[in-house]
């Protein structure tokens, strides 16, 4: 039977309860990584700031902000708080300039994690009778193990397909009758798709999906529920945080659960770093008060937001954050992939080229497409055709190396990449992704 | 003796060649031989022209990237075979061709061959035993 809820004192938890907890966590969690941290206690200090000053949620503005820009630097040991011996896994993302972000579980950290995608899946229905399709890409990523981990915990039948070989996909979704699809939203549509073109809609049986890792519009989202016949459930969460699970829909559909019992949310602002009442749009910044080997103190995540503590049909208390609608930084979502410009051009400069790029993104057949224009430079270009295509293959590989997916390279005339004020305009993205 | 082969690169987009050509005519270069090769985005347009140094200012003004590469011009009578004759003896010499490509000469009524190897002055010296008559940049120009 399927549950309404999968951990209900913690999900409806009354919030004057919830921010006790939050400030009993907090409080722990900050001793925690003055203690075991020395990167942290040298920021701390540098502010000023020792854990006899945090007494509770209200003194969390007094903490410094972590950034990307700090995981690299700290990359890969200077973040860890507990030994290495009780740490059991790591996952990654790409991160600029080659150097990736790597973040640690414990088995107790696992185990959280595992149990905020459990509440994912049980808010969108599934329980010990559901069979959940995790076409997640299974690895370094984190979505494929995490909604794994969760299904396990809520009891379903996990099948774990990970990402790509269509027809295998659509053969256990029919064969082993899946109900809950968890993927990406445009690999949902691409199996949408694939499914009506095979003629085989009336074999599935998915009632369910959860779909992340992309930004993705409401209209895409009736898209893939009224062709698979499913209710399509966002949902959110960053490697650095844990993963997937750190929010999730209910059946309103209206904005995302934080687990707040692990995770604190603020707003605030992008350029003043100003805590920003609730309701108001701003950058979104996180706190893991319960993560023992990689917690992380107000988390800056570039992802422009709105929270909302408006009581919510489903019963669950914890705040809502609306779909991201935006980044305060640059950087591209490229099928599930982070792509900063900035890598483009370490790439071009490390090939000898003149960096004058433009990165073209578009979506076709729910696919991201990802083209970069690179302008012809005299040091690449020689009368021998053979010698330039050489040059235009090594630089598709080393952007593939670097970036971790492929792009389709197009040598253009020099100056030719538009200049908006006399700068070169280097990302157009044709994509619809915010609402 | 090499001639001067201007190649600049062309952009696969409608207009692409137009932009080139008329840098050119703007500056009154005459264009004597050209040759297109193109991968799927882009190609290299060679040209042989009467005033490379002219061509190659005009070209650099209207911004485009270019190079100079030395060629062979190898004249060869307008009739069936004097072609063959050509590749034959750079065949039989071991050399291989990077490309080539050919234009009619009408004031000299003589058939004449551009051609890039890997090693010009080996292929100028083989060319000339055999008794196929080189082309000079001088001569180009007055064509």
């Amino acid at each position: 039977m399927a549950k309404r809820y999968y951990q209900p004192e913690i999900e409806t938890m009354p919030v004057d309860q919830l921010k006790a907890l939050q400030s009993d966590r907090l409080v722990k969690q900050v001793k925690h990584v003055w203690d075991n941290v020395p990167y942290y206690r040298a920021k701390m200090e540098e502010k000023g700031v020792t854990p006899d000053d945090i007494k509770g949620i209200e003194d969390l503005h007094k903490l410094p902000f972590v950034t990307k820009d700090d995981l690299r630097e700290a990359y890969p040991y200077g973040l860890l708080a507990a030994p290495l011996k009780d740490c059991v896994r790591i996952h990654s993302t790409s991160g600029t300039t080659g150097k990736r972000v790597v973040a640690f579980y414990t088995q107790n950290d696992i185990d959280l994690w595992d149990d905020c995608c459990a509440r994912a899946l049980t808010a969108v229905g599934a329980g010990d009778e559901d069979v959940v399709h995790v076409s997640y890409g299974y690895g370094l990523f984190t979505g494929g193990l995490g909604l794994h981990g969760g299904a396990h915990k809520a009891g379903c039948m996990t099948i774990p397909v990970s990402s790509g070989n269509t027809d295998r996909q659509i053969q256990f979704m029919t064969d082993l009758g899946s109900t809950v699809l968890c993927c990406t939203p445009s690999y949902a549509a691409y199996l949408a798709e694939s499914i009506e073109e095979r003629g085989v809609k009336d074999e599935i049986k998915l009632k369910a999906g959860i779909f992340g890792a992309e930004a993705w519009t409401e209209e895409m989202r009736r898209d893939i529920e009224n062709k698979l016949g499913i209710k399509a459930y966002d949902i959110y969460g960053l490697t650095e945080l844990s993963g997937p699970g750190v929010s999730f829909e209910c059946e309103e559909q209206t904005g995302m659960h934080i687990n707040e019992d692990h995770f604190i949310a603020e707003i605030i602002n992008p350029e003043t770093g100003e805590v920003l009442p609730e309701g108001e749009k701003g950058e979104l910044v996180f706190t893991s008060i319960t993560k023992e080997a990689f917690p992380l103190l107000r988390y800056r995540t570039k992802d422009l937001c709105i929270l909302s503590r408006k009581p919510c049909s489903c019963g669950r208390t914890h705040i809502k954050m609306r779909k991201p609608m935006g980044r305060s930084d640059d950087m591209l979502i490229i099928r599930g992939v982070n792509v900063f410009p900035s890598q483009i051009e370490t790439v071009l400069l490390n090939e000898g080229m003149t960096p004058n790029y433009q990165i073209i993104v578009d979506r076709k057949n729910n696919t991201d497409t990802f083209d970069i224009n690179v302008e012809m430079s005299q040091e690449m270009f020689s009368d021998n055709l053979a010698e330039v295509t050489a040059k235009e293959k090594q630089l598709v590989a080393s952007l593939k190396a670097m970036l971790g997916i492929q792009a389709k390279v197009h040598l253009v005339a020099p100056k030719s990449i538009t200049r908006s004020e006399g700068k070169a305009v280097r990302v157009i993205d044709k994509r619809k992704l915010y609402d | 003796m090499a001639v001067k082969q201007i190649s600049v690169f062309v952009e696969n987009k409608s207009g692409g060649l137009a932009d080139i050509t008329k840098a050119l005519s703007d500056a009154n270069v005459n264009i004597r031989a050209l040759s297109l090769s193109e991968a799927t985005d882009f190609g290299v347009l060679r040209l042989i022209v009467d005033d490379v140094f002219a061509a190659g200012n005009a070209l650099k003004e209207s911004g485009h990237i270019y190079n100079i590469t030395d060629v062979l011009a190898v004249a060869g009578e307008d009739k069936p075979g004097s072609i063959t004759k050509i590749f034959t003896v750079l065949a039989e010499a071991g050399m291989s061709l990077e490309y080539a490509y050919a234009f009619f000469a009408k004031s000299q009524e003589k058939a004449i061959m551009i051609i890039k190897v890997a090693d010009r002055l080996a292929a100028k010296k083989v060319l000339k035993e055999a008794g196929i008559p080189l082309v000079k940049e001088e001569e180009i120009a007055k064509l």
